[in-house]
């Protein structure tokens, strides 16, 4: 990134947060895997998930994205509380999208294909005009397919419209996954490793990516993500977490010196060796 | 076509073609997934707008405006929208990086830029400080460009906006501003890359490009109903000539590519009536052709070998106008119906009236191949100082190993020293701002090319190397020893990877061959002929019987040319390593360090020369980790030949 490009690292806070995540506990049986996470996200920021390998950072996005249902807690997305059993569906159809840490692709699909089926929530036509193709559900899908070559050119993916994703390089996959979230026109895109198994180069254009996708699309970004460098350099803040716990949640510099941070990555607290 | 000689600048054709003919489609560009296209209406609209635009911001006539970016309809507009205005359009490779640009910015003194894209901004604003003359960026593409606050930054429908009400406010100020515009005013300054020292700014007027352009335009037989696929970089002079000056001459239509990784589609999708690519892409579309009929299913296979096998016998005699018997005809006209008509369609081929090759020396296979399936490919010889045309293979007499006759109004001379030289209206009239070497290129409008040739038989121009490497063979006749000419002629043999060539002040030719691993091994293999490596296969008597059956091949057809007949291979050796840039007998590119390696391996050269047939030999080599060790071997000398008609030369 340029030094020109100084985005408006605090976007305006003066509303209430766009998503709060509230004293969330998580258990599966006796593993404890959210233990009192609370969390803001503010509309129009980047905000990083860090931690330890099984340190609740999946957890916390499957919470987000209602695959999870927590036994405590309480999540206001836009100001209101979400009621206790909302199907994932549900959520999605507010505006929250998501990306996986292993790509999840319909692998038989074109990169088209698998594009359109993010406009699912959009789509207002029924199963039998659908089929038969004719009249409204013709031009729906002529809207939807306008709308899906804006993200085309976006990922700037119009080399591989036509190509099966299963034949595509994984680095591509990752960004016709990303391409389908955001298809289906979010408010809060959940990304769950984006850059895991990327090449220098793949990172860099999907950092680009994200920084794009706030700008022009006004989308706030929540992301997990290992590369401490790519950390660092695009998230306006970091939470931390370890063993289910928030340990720090602040500006990416101000984290990275903080010593609860650096005890639960290097282990010096109670290890021996 | 627009004749008329008032017509002498580019923005006095585009007045008279929107007048002509106002909704044609002039340009084309591939946009959300959809063909958009643009008359000549619409286009002359989006210009004046652009270059009111520019002169509100203070361009004034004698301005250079760089324009930079992949081939975008927008950045074909500028350059005429800087022409209408008197400004000299200077289009710069997009890829370069910014050290590269900065010098072109600073040299040309531009004042303006039209870029395509953050990438290129980012590089301007990177070097902004060491380039004073460059006052304003303006970008097409607003993506990613929302935060930046420099000041010299405007996008390019914000110039545009600002010259829709300059217009308003001066009614007139578009026409008067081309009106005294005349042919040979400067038109553009086209950077040639150059492989040795800084790039240097070839000055071309309009007089040049459009006389050149209309004098191609009527050789070729174009139409206004060509159309073309802009893909190549619009710095090179080429896709200047091709997509800007016969697009004006000529008026056919202009489609740009979506993206860059995008063209195979789109050439397909466009299928173009006149088309040029670079030896390097027509390999690729071949190599691609070849690996998917291999993965093909038996029958399509053998049905592909068999009528390519048709092809090769009759497609290029139809071509060339040739009577061909019945039978052939009517086989033709089958494969015509199975195989070629659709492969050519795949690969956007289709409708193929006109495609030229340049740049470098073209397989003779590869040129066949393309011509016998009916595709009407020649080779072109031009050069940037040119405006492109000097030689074109004429229709009908198609010959592979010449780049054609003369194109019109070009005159041709060999110099003494075998140096092609040429005339015509299309020559430059120096480098900009650098007039040591103008001298040295144009002498009294005679342009030296710097490439050796001679015209053959039939008048047409043969280029067999760079002037500077061409000497002679101190044999009775003194003939001509060009080393590029006759590796290619070796390495266009798929056993042979590399050769290396000696001949300057010796008796005869002697050769150095590396042969290529895959090709020879799977020979040998199905030969069941057993090997352990390189060297080891190097070295086998069946092998070098297999590389003397190719010299001999590439012996007989120097017999054919007088000029080239005492430059016949006498006498080889089959290197016992391969060439390698490790070991710094190749350059990074590729390419033979040809003086490197006849110092290394002097023994070698000597033994050439002399009376054994056995040579005994140590190199040190690299290998890939970096470490060193010692390679040994017999190496045998072969004597070619005995039967080669070397008669002809003699006789």
């Amino acid at each position: 990134m340029a030094e020109a490009t100084q985005p408006g690292s605090t976007p305006s806070v003066s509303s209430a947060p766009l998503l709060q995540v509230q004293h969330i506990e998580l258990a599966f049986g006796a593993v404890q895997a959210l233990s009192d996470v609370s969390v803001d996200i503010d509309a129009g920021e980047i905000l990083a998930i860090i931690g330890p390998n099984g340190a609740g950072k999946t957890s916390l996005l499957n919470v987000i994205n209602g695959m999870y249902y927590p036994q405590r807690g309480r999540i206001v997305f836009k100001g209101v509380e979400r009621s206790k059993r909302l199907r994932p569906y549900q959520v999605a159809r507010q505006g929250i999208a998501r990306t996986f840490q292993n790509v999840a692709l319909f692998k038989g699909m074109s990169t088209l294909d698998n594009l359109m089926t993010g406009r699912v929530l959009h789509m207002h036509t029924g199963l039998l005009s659908q089929a038969l193709y004719w009249g409204r559900a013709r031009r729906d899908e002529e809207r939807q397919r306008a709308y899906v070559e804006t993200i085309v050119e976006f990922l700037e993916i119009e080399a591989i419209r036509k190509t099966p994703v299963g034949r595509l390089p994984y680095g591509l996959q990752k960004r016709v996954e990303l391409g389908r979230a955001l298809a289906a026109e979010p408010v809060l895109l959940l990304l769950d490793e984006p850059m895991a198994g990327m090449n220098v180069e793949e990172k860099a254009d999907m950092c680009r990516f994200i920084f794009d996708i706030r700008d022009e699309f006004g989308i706030t970004c929540v992301l997990i993500e290992h590369d401490m460098g790519v950390v660092m350099d695009i998230s306006d803040r970091l939470v931390v977490l370890d063993y289910g716990r928030k340990i720090a949640d602040g500006p990416p510099h101000g984290v990275r010196t903080d010593q609860a941070v650096i005890n639960a990555y290097l282990g010096v607290a109670h290890a021996d060796a | 076509m627009l004749q008329d000689s008032l017509l002498d600048t580019f923005p006095k054709l585009l007045l008279a073609r929107t007048r002509q003919h106002p909704n044609k489609i002039a340009m084309r560009e591939k946009d959300l997934g959809i063909w958009q296209g643009w008359t000549w209406r619409q286009m002359y609209d989006e210009v004046r707008a652009l270059a009111c635009g520019l002169a509100a911001m203070g361009l004034v006539r004698g301005d250079k405006v760089a324009v930079i970016g992949d081939n975008r309809p927008q950045l074909y507009w500028a350059m005429i929208a800087a022409q209408c205005l008197g400004g000299v359009p200077v289009p710069l490779y997009q890829d370069a990086v910014a050290e590269e640009m900065q010098f072109v910015l600073e040299h040309a003194e531009t004042r303006f830029a039209v870029v395509e894209d953050q990438e290129q901004v980012d590089k301007l604003l990177a070097v902004q400080e060491h380039c004073p003359k460059l006052e304003k960026m303006i970008y097409d593409d607003p993506r990613g460009l929302r935060h930046y606050a420099a000041a010299c930054l405007d996008a390019f429908s914000a110039v545009q906006e600002q010259g829709r009400c300059f217009d308003a406010d001066h009614p007139h100020y578009f026409e008067e501003q081309i009106a005294p515009g005349c042919g040979t005013d400067l038109a553009v300054i086209l950077y040639t890359s150059g492989t040795t020292g800084r790039p240097k700014g070839v000055m071309l007027s309009f007089d040049n490009i459009l006389i050149t352009s209309r004098n191609a335009v009527a050789r070729e037989g174009l139409r206004d109903d060509e159309e073309i696929l802009a893909y190549l970089p619009m710095a090179w002079v080429g896709d200047h000539i091709f997509s800007y000056g016969q697009f004006y001459c000529a008026g056919f239509t202009v489609n740009c590519p979506e993206s860059s990784a995008t063209v195979l589609q789109d050439l397909h999708e466009i299928g173009p009536t006149y088309f040029f690519a670079p030896p390097r892409i027509w390999e690729n579309l071949l190599t691609t052709v070849m690996i998917r009929m291999e993965d093909a299913a038996w029958l399509k296979r053998q049905m592909f070998h068999f009528f390519m096998g048709v092809a090769q016998r009759v497609g290029a005699r139809k071509l060339a106008g040739q009577s061909v018997g019945l039978l052939d005809t009517l086989l033709y006209a089958l494969g015509n119906v199975c195989l070629y008509g659709p492969l050519k369609d795949n690969l956007g081929l289709g409708r193929i009236r006109l495609a030229y090759t340049a740049g470098e020396a073209i397989g003779p296979e590869i040129f066949t191949f393309y011509r016998s399936l009916g595709i009407n490919v020649k080779q072109l010889y031009g050069m940037t100082e040119a405006s492109v045309f000097v030689c074109v293979q004429p229709d009908g007499a198609v010959r592979p190993d010449t780049v054609g006759t003369p194109m019109p109004e070009v005159e041709l001379k060999i110099s003494a020293e075998g140096e092609v030289m040429f005339r015509s209206p299309g020559v430059f009239s120096g480098y900009y701002k650098n007039p040591q070497a103008t001298a040295e290129t144009l002498e009294d409008g005679w342009i030296h090319s710097g490439d050796a040739g001679y015209i053959d038989a039939h008048g047409h121009l043969k280029i067999i190397d760079r002037a500077r490497d061409v000497s002679r063979v101190a044999d009775t006749h003194g003939s001509l020893f060009a080393p590029r000419y006759l590796e290619n002629k070796l390495k266009f043999s798929q056993f042979i990877k590399e050769a290396v060539v000696h001949g300057q002040e010796r008796p005869y030719v002697g050769a150095f061959i590396n042969i290529d691993l895959a090709a020879v091994g799977n020979w040998a293999e199905r030969r069941g002929l057993a090997y352990t490596s390189y060297t080891d296969l190097a070295a086998r008597q069946e092998v070098y019987d297999l590389i003397q059956g190719e010299i001999a091949r590439v012996n007989a057809s120097l017999a054919e040319d007088p000029q080239m007949a005492g430059a016949q291979i006498r006498r080889f050796l089959i290197l016992h390593k391969e060439l390698d840039p490790d070991d710094g007998e190749l350059t990074r590119t590729r390419k033979v360090r040809r003086r490197f390696v006849a110092e290394k391996y002097a023994d070698l050269v000597e033994a050439l020369y002399g009376p054994d047939h056995q040579i005994t030999v140590e190199t040190q080599v690299v290998f890939e980790d970096g470490r060193s060790g010692t390679l040994k071997a017999e190496l045998l000398i072969r004597q070619v030949g005995a039967e080669a008609p070397l008669a002809v030369a003699r006789g």
